[in-house]
């Protein structure tokens, strides 16, 4: 899978990375973010340094499993609360820019 | 140059459930535009998801009746991407580490039968309808969050008539093991294809288009068909097939390239931070086993033993959960198990397809059917009486003795009164009288047919046959 993140730091892609996050940058903030995630990267590259080899890989930072609710329903929100804070609007939808497939 | 189709597909289910995925809200269809929704699946910022215990249960299950490896240890998975059929840019999912791995589903195609392989099942979230309006769209949220499993198969489907095999095996199995309601009109399951063709005998894979969210499987089938002539077309005129998304143009009858200039995708999944992960024990996974609906293979023995139905009656009603629900109801409210086979497989079956209708969403009701038959082993109705009362069941549901009573139809068997009908029908039909006494026996059958004409088809044909052979042979 394409990242945008390879191997070496100094190889970070970011206009691609820009524009999965749906973000328009100038010539000059491109350039500052490369050198800031950069060094950002350099910097987690440290952890690199830290041996784990006798330490279990976890999926979450807290050793808790299967926080479950019964399935049952219950009421939501009402819909003209939903709706108030919504741009642009019609029939109780949320309108969005045409979409084209 | 001789090709093979290589399909694979992806199969979205959702669950019957009674709540959401990860909230409250009720997992129900057809209800207005966000009138279904809460904080959580309108993707509010710092709103907490919480798993549905049942949904996990349910899909477990799945992964049991489909011979999967169910996954002791699993995770939820962030999938993200900009898409206005979600609000918070990703969707809860799961990558690298599913409920359940591998598996399997039988199917017979032109009387071979072999299995397809499966390679996962995911749960994830559903997301929200989009609906398009002239100059732009609108999104009811109702849907989302709605408890999804994703089944996956390797490439091991060859042709448009396999891929819809597959899909009615699977469908049978999650319907009868109430995984799903597997309603298709609902949009219960939907599908994606992966196509590709390759010349007979080469090894490496062609390059592959995808069809995304098919909603009927006849819809695959013809999307299938099309696909796989177009690729050989392309690949026949020296052309080459470009790795890309179609639309399947149901009205057309083809599929088109979306055109969407598009990365490959890059959804950078990553850990949700939001949900723990499942981790089930080996006795709970057993339990759970336990507790499996009786399948279809199962069920058609029992009715083959229980009903005493001939196997092939079995098979045919047991091919639909619902139709074998409805006909064990008709059989033990009428207790003539037969009859209950006959009138399910014929008329039923035969007046929902001409409606194209679901037995549930039709007015007739298992006890209305069984009474009738009834009324036709008393000997109140004969066969074409019955029908008649059949059909105003199938459209307008009711009672079968008020309606018998209703439009007079009840069954004649006092012979005083069919005398009467068998006298001027024999005056009328000299030349029929003739050829019966002549040999020809089956001259009756005509002069039956007048008989029942002038009783307006309610005489009771065992008497009117006795009352003509008495006359004729005396
Ligand atoms: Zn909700």
């Amino acid at each position: 899978m394409a990242s945008g993140f390879s191997e070496h730091a100094d190889q970070i892609d970011v206009g691609y990375v820009a524009h999965l996050a749906r973000l328009q940058l100038s010539e000059e903030e491109r350039a500052a973010m490369q050198a800031q995630l950069e060094q950002i990267l350099a910097y987690v590259d440290q952890l690199k340094e830290v041996d784990v080899s006798d330490v279990t890989p976890t999926a979450h930072a807290v050793p808790v499993a299967n926080v479950l609710r019964p399935d049952e329903a219950r009421p939501g929100l009402d819909t003209a609360d939903v709706m108030r804070n919504a741009p642009r609007q019609r029939d109780d939808q949320f309108l969005v820019p045409k979409i084209v497939e | 140059m001789e090709f093979e189709a290589i399909i694979g597909l992806e199969i979205h289910v959702q669950l019957k459930t009674c709540s959401k995925m990860f909230c409250g809200c009720a997992n129900v269809t057809g209800r207005a535009p966000n009138t279904v929704v809460c904080p959580v699946c309108l993707g509010y910022p710092g709103a907490l998801p919480v798993m549905n215990a049942e949904a996990v249960r349910l899909t477990v299950q799945a992964g049991l009746l489909l011979n999967c490896r169910i996954n002791l240890f699993s995770k939820w998975d962030r999938k993200n991407y900009f898409y206005p059929d979600q609000a918070k840019n990703y969707q809860i999912s799961q990558y690298d580490q599913p409920l359940c791995l591998g598996g399997s589903v039988g199917i017979s195609v032109d009387g071979t039968e072999r299995e397809v392989r499966l390679t996962r099942i995911h749960l994830e979230e559903d997301v929200a309808k989009n609906i398009h309006f002239e100059s732009s769209s609108g999104v009811d949220f109702n849907r989302a969050g709605t408890p999804l499993m994703e089944i996956v198969t390797e490439p091991d489907l060859h042709s448009a008539d396999e891929a819809y095999a597959f899909l009615q095996a699977l469908k049978q199995i999650l319907a009868y093991g109430e995984i799903s309601d597997c309603n298709l009109e609902e949009g219960n399951v939907r599908c994606d294809i992966n196509c590709s063709v390759r010349p007979v005998g080469q090894r490496e894979l062609g390059v592959k288009t995808e069809i995304k969210n098919m909603n009927s499987f006849k819809g695959v089938h013809r999307a299938l068909s099309y696909e796989i002539e177009r690729q050989k077309r392309v690949l026949s005129g020296g052309g080459t097939i470009v790795q890309e998304t179609r639309r399947w143009d149901d009205v057309a009858g083809m599929t088109q390239s979306m055109r969407s200039k598009e990365y490959a995708h890059d959804y950078r999944y990553f850990p949700e931070p939001d949900l723990v992960p499942v981790e089930l024990t080996e006795a709970q996974v057993e339990s759970w086993g336990a507790t499996l609906p009786e399948l279809p293979a199962a069920r058609r023995r029992r009715f083959v033993e229980a009903y005493g139905l001939p196997d092939y009656d079995a098979g045919v009603l047991v091919a639909e959960k619902r139709i074998a629900d409805f006909y064990e109801e008709v059989a033990q409210a009428c207790g003539n198990y037969k009859a209950a086979s006959n009138w399910v497989m014929g008329e039923t079956m035969r007046a929902l397809s001409e409606a194209n209708m679901e037995v549930d969403a039709s007015p007739l009701r298992a006890e209305a059917l069984a009474g009738l038959i009834q009324l036709v082993d008393q000997k109140t109705l004969n066969m074409p009486a019955a029908k008649e009362v059949f059909q105003v069941l199938f459209t307008e549901g009711g009672e079968p003795k008020a309606i018998v009573e209703a439009r007079g139809l009840a069954q004649v068997s006092d012979s005083g009164e069919l005398e009467g009908f068998v006298e001027q029908v024999l005056e009328a039909h000299p030349q029929s009288v003739e050829a019966y006494r002549g040999g020809k026996a089956n001259a009756i059958q005509h002069l039956m047919g007048q008989v029942m004409r002038l009783s307006r088809g309610k005489a009771n044909p065992q008497v009117v046959l006795d009352l003509l052979r008495s006359r004729l042979d005396g």
